[in-house]
């Protein structure tokens, strides 16, 4: 008997706007010691049918509509409130997404740790403590008994996600479900904990429950996948029938959104490259008049017509050195350093009225769509506010240029009066790139430009992001630390490491022959194998 | 999804505030709200006309009345007719009102803003500022004011206002730090737009929420500190009066002459009702995320 049998779960929300199916349906099993990885994008109700199956779900609007889940042969859809808590953490642990969040600030990290232990054993204090250290060893933190009583603001996000995993672990549950646990993690840091994960499972014969959007993660550990989408499970199969031969068109789709492959055109090298930067330093201050260096002494150059990526693990400074190269640093509190040139002119001692002219020919598209954008403006507002600052458009032939930038980016013309929480990440992100193109600009700094977008939709933006580049000939400074995506779309690639720039050089050769240590572990840390050449 | 805003684009982009009063059309109860609020508006500009008795006219030998057919809302111990009173009152109450809170709204959003988007040093010092003012014993500041300009309703409104300022100031710079470090701030940056805009397009419509929540706390409030300001021979003077005044007498009077209080207090309290009302309507209807339906 398998050790989880969820049958026919149904889970809807009753809205305002009518009743959202966001479980539909959804059966699977697990056995003791195995990993099965359910896959979807955001919505497709993956982490919905996990919650359910704990009551963890906001009611109203949620309700279990019908269904049934053994877990160790007793129903957890039937059992009341009392029975549950029992389970929960207990028996079944749960890893959530975002390890910055889900730890509470204000109690140090021992003390979370013994909570599940002293909520549902029978043990003294003194013991909870000792198994917690123990725990924090088994999960890989140095120094365990002094980090027990530090706060989790200390501990960087990969070992915030160590200590999630400790907690998890600590009553020694039958089933772990980790919730997107990599997706807010660097890579070399998130091949880390999946290796954790992995090791530990064994060791403990722990049945896992993986969520994920990300195929590719889920090829290193999983040995059963099942892919959801619009609340249903659309396949399901061992790990080598799902990879090698998906039956559902969805399935090929998400496979197919893995990037692979390499760029071709190369960019015309004339000598003097449009944006340089030299020596750059940016150091903010901190407490207590400390200063922390994000930039040290990066150069580099970038070409017309080129893409150059910028890769590296957050902190590494990457963005701020982006956003140097824009004069976006606001100099409060800042130290800023080097020489900054655009098309040979010198713009490091600009002021903002000198870089008014400069502004319209070089942008900049942000990371999250989310806070991007401003709330309290519409389509309409956030596309014309760079037509009309720049004198590009008139009030009169305003309306027309919005509209025809909408085309370009590929949003329906009939959007133009919605505000931006009305959209999907995607197409905030194509507002967002809409007025990061406005004003006509021939240079683009582009941080993180999909990574908090869907597999599918991140291929569809990436496309649109490459099909302006060539249309518009712009040039363009891509931010990322998803190499695969570098790999795809960049000329040149630059790797940051604390700040400096460690290696360089044309992407494909970057890639084949790294020559530094910490780039050739970077390129080891991408998941699975499908990122390989074809 | 709404399905008034997927018709055809209008000739030009709606901006927030042409969004905000449809959507606030749609919200009866502030539109009950408007309407009460505008209807004391135009029954306090009338009062000379519509009130039944001078405001002072006295009758000793009549003394307090419950209410009458000659005086709809009775009269207090010196025998003035009680709804005249409030009808004058209510001149006085609205105006020290919404002036005294327009003029803390004016300046706290301002400094507030300008404090919270410089930041750093000059930040510090002007948040120190208002530290000081806050220390400042209001009714020291007050009285101050009162005996430099001397007495003077103007000056009563302009003193109200200086002193509720402070928190307005403090609660919009709180909001415009947190909005300052926001990626649309420095996307509206990298467009090239000036401090001036960017501010004014970017970060204050966005504090708006907290800021209107507060405004309709502060009105009652001023409502009430001129009836404090007036008990200590500060503000409006006998006989003259204000809601303020009136609660204030009633509350003496309440357990031989109740309609004294009662009447000034429904008063007071139906303002306060519409202005809620009013407040949460033109919270959601300038937060485009509030549901609708």
């Amino acid at each position: 008997m398998s050790l989880l049998d969820v049958k026919n779960l149904r889970t809807y929300f009753h809205t305002r706007n009518g009743v959202v199916k966001s479980v539909d349906d959804v059966s699977f099993s697990i056995d003791r010691g195995e990993t099965l990885a359910i896959v979807g994008e955001s919505g497709s109700g993956k982490s919905v049918s996990c919650y359910s199956l704990l009551n963890l779900i906001p009611q109203p609007p949620g309700k279990i509509e019908s269904g049934s889940a053994l877990f160790d042969g007793r129903d957890l859809l039937q059992m009341t409130a009392k029975e549950l808590r029992q389970v929960r953490g207990n028996e079944i642990a749960i890893i959530f997404q975002d390890p910055m969040t889900s730890l509470t600030p204000h109690l140090t990290v021992g003390e979370q740790l013994i909570e599940p232990l002293l909520e549902h054993r029978d043990i003294t204090r003194s013991e909870a403590r000792q198994r917690a250290i123990a725990m924090l060893d088994e999960v890989g933190i140095t120094n365990p008994e002094q980090r027990y009583h530090d706060y989790p603001h200390q501990f960087s996000g990969g070992m915030r996600q160590r200590v999630m995993i400790a907690m998890a672990l600590i009553t020694e549950p039958k089933l772990l479900i980790c919730d997107e646990p990599t997706t807010a993690l660097d890579v070399t840091v998130q091949a880390q904990v999946l290796q954790l994960i992995h090791q530990l499972q064994q060791r403990h014969n722990i049945a896992v429950l993986f969520i994920s959007h990300d195929l590719a993660v889920v090829s290193d550990i999983a040995d059963n996948v099942a892919v959801m989408q619009k609340g249903k499970v659309v396949e399901q199969g061992s790990k080598q029938d799902i990879f090698e031969q998906p039956q559902h068109p969805y399935t090929k789709q998400l496979l197919a959104a893995i990037p692979h492959g390499g760029k071709q055109n190369a960019p015309s090298i004339d000598n003097v490259p449009l944006v340089s930067g030299r020596n750059l330093q940016v150091a903010f201050a901190g407490a207590k008049q400390q200063w922390t260096t994000a930039v040290n002494g990066v150069s580099l150059d970038i070409h017309r017509g080129e893409i150059l990526g910028l890769v590296g693990e957050s902190g590494s400074g990457k963005s701020t050195t982006g956003r140097a190269l824009l004069k976006l640093i606001s100099a409060s509190n800042t130290k800023i350093g080097g020489q900054i040139s655009y098309q040979g002119e010198e713009i490091q001692g600009h002021d903002n009225r000198q870089m008014l002219p400069l502004r319209r020919r070089m942008q900049m598209i942000f990371q999250d769509p989310y806070a991007s954008l401003n709330p309290r403006m519409t389509v309409f507002d956030t596309l014309a506010e760079p037509l009309l600052y720049h004198s590009l458009a008139t009030r009169k032939n305003v309306t027309e240029k919005v509209l025809a930038l909408m085309d370009d980016v590929g949003l329906a013309r009939a959007f133009v009066r919605k505000y931006p929480h009305e959209f999907s990440g995607g197409q905030r992100q194509r507002i967002a790139i809409g007025r990061a193109i406005a004003t006509d600009p021939e240079f683009i700094v582009a941080d993180e430009p999909v990574s908090a977008l869907d597999v599918t939709i991140q291929a569809q933006i990436l496309e649109l992001i490459l099909q302006l580049s060539r249309d518009r000939q712009l040039t363009m400074l891509f931010i990322s630390h998803d190499l695969s995506v570098v790999r795809v779309l960049c000329d040149r690639v630059a790797v940051m490491y604390q700040g400096e720039i460690i290696e360089s050089g044309k992407t494909e050769q970057l890639f084949n022959q790294p020559k530094t240590d910490y780039c050739r572990r970077l390129l080891a840390a991408v998941p699975s194998a499908l990122v390989t050449n074809e | 999804m709404s399905t008034t805003t997927s018709t055809l684009p209008a000739e030009k982009g709606t901006s927030l505030w042409q969004d905000a009063w449809v959507r606030l059309g749609k919200n009866r109860l502030a539109l009950f709200g408007l309407g009460v609020l505008s209807l004391l508006v135009v029954v306090s500009l009338l009062t000379p006309w519509l009130a039944p008795y001078p405001y002072d006219l006295q009758n000793l030998e009549l003394g307090a009345t419950p209410p009458s057919w000659d005086h709809w809302l009775g009269t207090d111990t010196f025998g003035r007719d009680l709804l005249t009173r409030i009808l004058y009152g209510g001149r006085v109450s609205l105006a020290v009102g919404f002036v005294a809170t327009g003029v803390a709204l004016l300046i706290g959003v301002l400094y507030g803003a300008i404090a919270g988007y410089a930041g750093g040093r000059i930040d510090a010092a002007m948040m120190r500022f208002v530290d000081i003012l806050y220390a400042l014993p209001f009714m020291i500041f007050i009285i101050l004011l009162m005996v430099i300009f001397g007495k003077n309703i103007l000056l009563l409104f302009l003193a109200i206002g200086a002193v509720e300022w402070l928190t307005m100031a403090r609660i919009v710079r709180g909001q415009v730090q947190n909005l300052r470090h926001q990626e649309f701030v420095e996307a509206a940056t990298a467009i090239g737009l000036s401090r001036w805009a960017i501010l004014h397009r970017h970060i204050i419509p966005n504090t708006l929420g907290p800021v209107i929540v507060y405004t309709t706390l502060t009105i009652p409030n001023v409502m009430l500190l001129e009836a404090f300001l007036s008990f200590l021979g500060l503000g409006i003077q006998p006989p003259e009066s204000s809601w303020g005044l009136l609660i204030n007498y009633g509350v003496e009077t309440m357990e031989e002459y109740p309609w004294l209080l009662i009447f000034p207090g429904l008063a007071l309290s139906i303002t306060l009702f519409a202005l809620n009302f009013l407040g949460d309507g033109l919270r959601d209807a300038l937060d485009p995320k509030a549901s609708k339906d």
